[in-house]
């Protein structure tokens, strides 16, 4: 803090002639939060870390090398096989470039099944911007090339193993990145604006709507969320298409969402609510919403930032868990929760435990979120250290 | 001459519910006030903690709603507006005359607003200027008030408590207001800066011809700016004087105890048989019978238990007072005491 202030105190304040004093100044609070952000060295890392995600499920169809339902009967339960960058020729000469080994089959004469095993000898490289089956990115942008893959076009390509059907988990992985992160962020943009909305009301105007709100919060946070959920789901209808379901548990999971951040809004309200400034702004003659834009909500924007940046991490677990259950999404949509649903059996898990990736995904995801949100709520309050 | 400002049995009662389910007590915060404030006087309010000060000032700006009783505003001669019972929309134009200075001014200004934008607020919200107008109008309230126009691009963290009242003091001017009501404006300084701004405060109402109300609980300071002084008690106006006659010869019990308070810069003549108040304040919801001050009052009578005294004129002067025994009690003033040392 000291560092910055004396900084900004001696920085010599530019005067415009006819410049917009507002507009610079907003901007230099956005340059002041960024500086603050960056010294946060976790926040930052776990910043560039989400991006990642979001980045990669966007983009799932170009990142994933195969289509989440491509399946091959040859492979299942198919090993992960480890990506080498160098091979050693026989004659000790190096060759470089990435690769991946075969597999070869054996049949375990016990339990009479098949076993993949590496096979060293085979030797499948691997290529950059590698031509593949055409494809659609976003559903419309006809695309012939991949992040990565085999240069032969047919070769086995299991970098983090295959499931039960000889899918590519690592493919199977991004999809479903694309659907859990995108129900976490449409579950809470709907929170917010029902949590904002209603706690605003609640906090700004008092009196029996707010105790009727609170009322109404406190009861369904004294709701058991899993078999409310449970119920919730198990009631929509079983013909609805694969997306109707998927927004149908958005709005499921946001219903008892927006609770939290609703006690958040109405709090700062309250608090802000008898503060001088803010009556210093009524008294002024400003409107109700400009009071609340202008001079309540920059007060609580880093609280808002937090809660939705912390509720995003909640949502996330809450379709893993209902999906894990087999009552979120179902087994066409790939999600973290349907992968880990793979991962149910004590058996399989025993044989390929590559199926919890997913589990480990999860955990990275939703670290990274909750120290962002730490970190952009301490850089967003001007009192912070 | 007619008031500015003429207050008519306002009265203000609070409803407090215990619990969801309890009673409702009502705390009468003010009594049948009335009032009048002249043009170009400075008017200072006085009382302990929870006297009803602070809400009278805030049902004149509408910061309340008071419960019964008329506030009227005189902008000109022959017009009169009745704040009380305007609707918010319809006070708007009103909020420019009558403009507010506030106590803290760490709480007072919004954090996330830099200074400029701060003090031309008020000029957005009633859209008097924009663009280089509006620059020109709030870098010369500024300089009035003494801030730098170096200062313009900084948070209101960044200034001393000092400069920030002064922004303060800007904010409340920018509009060019006729009345000023400044709520313990200096009571959060320290004496030197105290000093200062009351120092500015005059100058101001030189410059820009204001009518100030000043709420304190300082009667040195009030003594040094106010020309009127009204003392309250408990929700009632107990006397209402000229400065120098209040602080000359106190009229009514109350304002003697007060006056007996303060400090005396003489070592010498501290230790002497000082009364000092007894009692607590009584809860507003379980008012006192009769005088509202008899509780505490060392010349209380039976007949102060019983009847509750008129706010009249004592002896036909300017002074008035709400004590039965007002002409006659011989009530020690503040000037036999030297005086102190901020005058």
């Amino acid at each position: 803090m000291a560092t910055i202030d004396t900084q900004n105190l001696t920085k010599p304040v530019a005067q415009p002639k006819t410049g917009n004093f507002a507009l610079s100044g907003r901007e230099s609070q956005f340059a002041m939060t960024w500086r603050r952000f960056k010294q946060h060295q976790l926040a930052l890392v776990s910043l560039w870390i989400v991006v990642a995600f979001y980045i990669v499920a966007l983009l799932a169809e170009f990142f994933a090398p195969f289509d989440p339902g491509d399946y091959n009967p040859r492979y299942t339960y198919a090993p992960p096989q480890g990506i080498e960058f160098v091979f050693v020729e026989e004659d000790g000469s190096w060759t470089w470039g990435p690769y991946v080994n075969g597999y070869k089959t054996e049949i375990d004469p016990q339990a009479m099944r098949r076993v993949f095993t590496i096979d060293e000898e085979v030797r499948h490289p691997l290529g950059l911007f590698v031509e593949s089956e055409p494809y659609m990115l976003f559903g419309i942008i006809p695309m012939t090339h991949k992040l990565f893959g085999t240069i032969e076009p047919r070769a086995p390509l299991y970098v983090i193993g295959a499931d039960r059907l000889g899918r590519d988990q690592l493919s199977r992985l991004i999809h479903g990145t694309r659907i859990s992160l995108s129900i976490g962020l449409v579950g809470v943009v709907l929170s917010l604006i029902f949590g904002v909305i209603i706690g605003g009301f609640s906090g700004y105007y008092g009196g029996w709507f707010d105790s009727a709100v609170q009322r109404t919060i406190e009861f369904i946070r004294s709701l058991p969320t899993i078999p409310l959920w449970l119920g919730l789901a198990a009631a929509l209808p079983q013909d609805w298409s694969a997306l109707q379901n998927y927004f149908a548990i958005t709005v499921i999971l946001s219903l008892l969402g927006w609770t939290e951040l609703a006690r958040v809004v109405r709090g700062r309200f309250l608090a802000l609510r008898t503060e001088d400034f803010v009556t210093a702004a009524q008294l002024d003659g400003a409107s109700d919403y400009r009071v609340i834009v202008r001079h309540m909500v920059p007060s609580f924007m880093s609280h808002i930032i937090a809660a939705t940046t912390l509720a995003i991490p909640g949502m996330i677990l809450a379709e893993t868990a209902l999906s894990f259950l087999g009552l979120g999404l179902q087994a066409p949509i790939v999600s973290w929760g349907t992968l880990l649903q793979e991962a149910q059996n004590i058996r399989t898990l025993a044989s390929a435990p590559w199926l919890l990736a997913p589990g480990v995904v999860v955990v990275v995801a939703i670290l990274a979120m909750n120290f962002l949100g730490d970190g952009l709520r301490d850089a967003a309050d001007p009192y912070g250290k | 001459m007619t008031a500015l400002l003429e207050i008519e049995n306002l009265t203000k009662t609070f409803t407090m519910r215990s619990g969801m389910f309890g009673d409702t007590i009502s705390l009468d915060a003010l009594v049948d006030i009335n009032l009048e404030v002249e043009k170009g006087e400075t008017l200072a309010i006085v009382g302990e903690s929870g006297c009803g000060k602070t809400t009278l000032g805030r049902c004149i700006v509408r910061a309340l709603d008071p419960t019964s009783g008329r506030v009227s505003y005189r902008p000109e001669p022959g017009k009169t507006i009745e704040l009380s019972s305007l609707p918010k929309r319809e006070l708007k134009p009103w909020r420019q005359d009558i403009r507010m200075i506030f106590q803290d001014p760490m709480s007072s200004l919004n954090p996330y607003l830099r200074v400029f934008d701060l003090v031309a607020e008020p000029l957005r919200i009633h859209k008097i200027a924009r663009g280089a107008e509006l620059e020109q109008r709030v870098i010369s309230t500024l300089e009035k008030v003494g801030i730098p126009r170096d200062a313009l691009q900084r948070f209101p963290h960044a200034f001393s408590g000092g400069q920030r009242q002064r922004i303060g003091i800007a904010r409340a001017l920018i509009l060019d207001p006729k009345l000023v009501i400044a709520d313990e404006a200096v009571s959060a300084l320290d004496v030197s800066i105290q000093a200062q701004i009351l120092n500015l405060l005059e100058d101001l109402k030189a410059d820009f011809g204001l009518t100030y109300i000043f709420i304190s609980h300082d009667l040195g300071v009030v003594n040094y700016i106010a020309d009127r002084v009204v003392v309250m008690y408990l929700g009632h106006v107990v006397e209402s004087a000229p400065t120098e006659a209040l602080f000359e010869r106190p009229r009514h019990p109350y304002t003697e105890v007060l006056l007996e308070a303060l400090p005396i810069a003489d070592p010498t003549r501290r230790k002497g048989q000082r009364a000092e108040l007894q009692g607590e304040i009584p809860f507003l919801g379980n008012r006192p019978q009769g005088c509202p001050f008899h509780t505490r009052c060392k010349y209380a009578q039976d007949r102060c238990r019983s009847e509750k005294p008129a706010l009249r004129p004592v002896n036909g002067t300017a002074q008035q007072a709400a004590c039965h025994f007002a002409e006659t009690l011989e009530l020690t003033g503040a000037y036999d005491a030297p005086q102190r040392a901020i005058a």
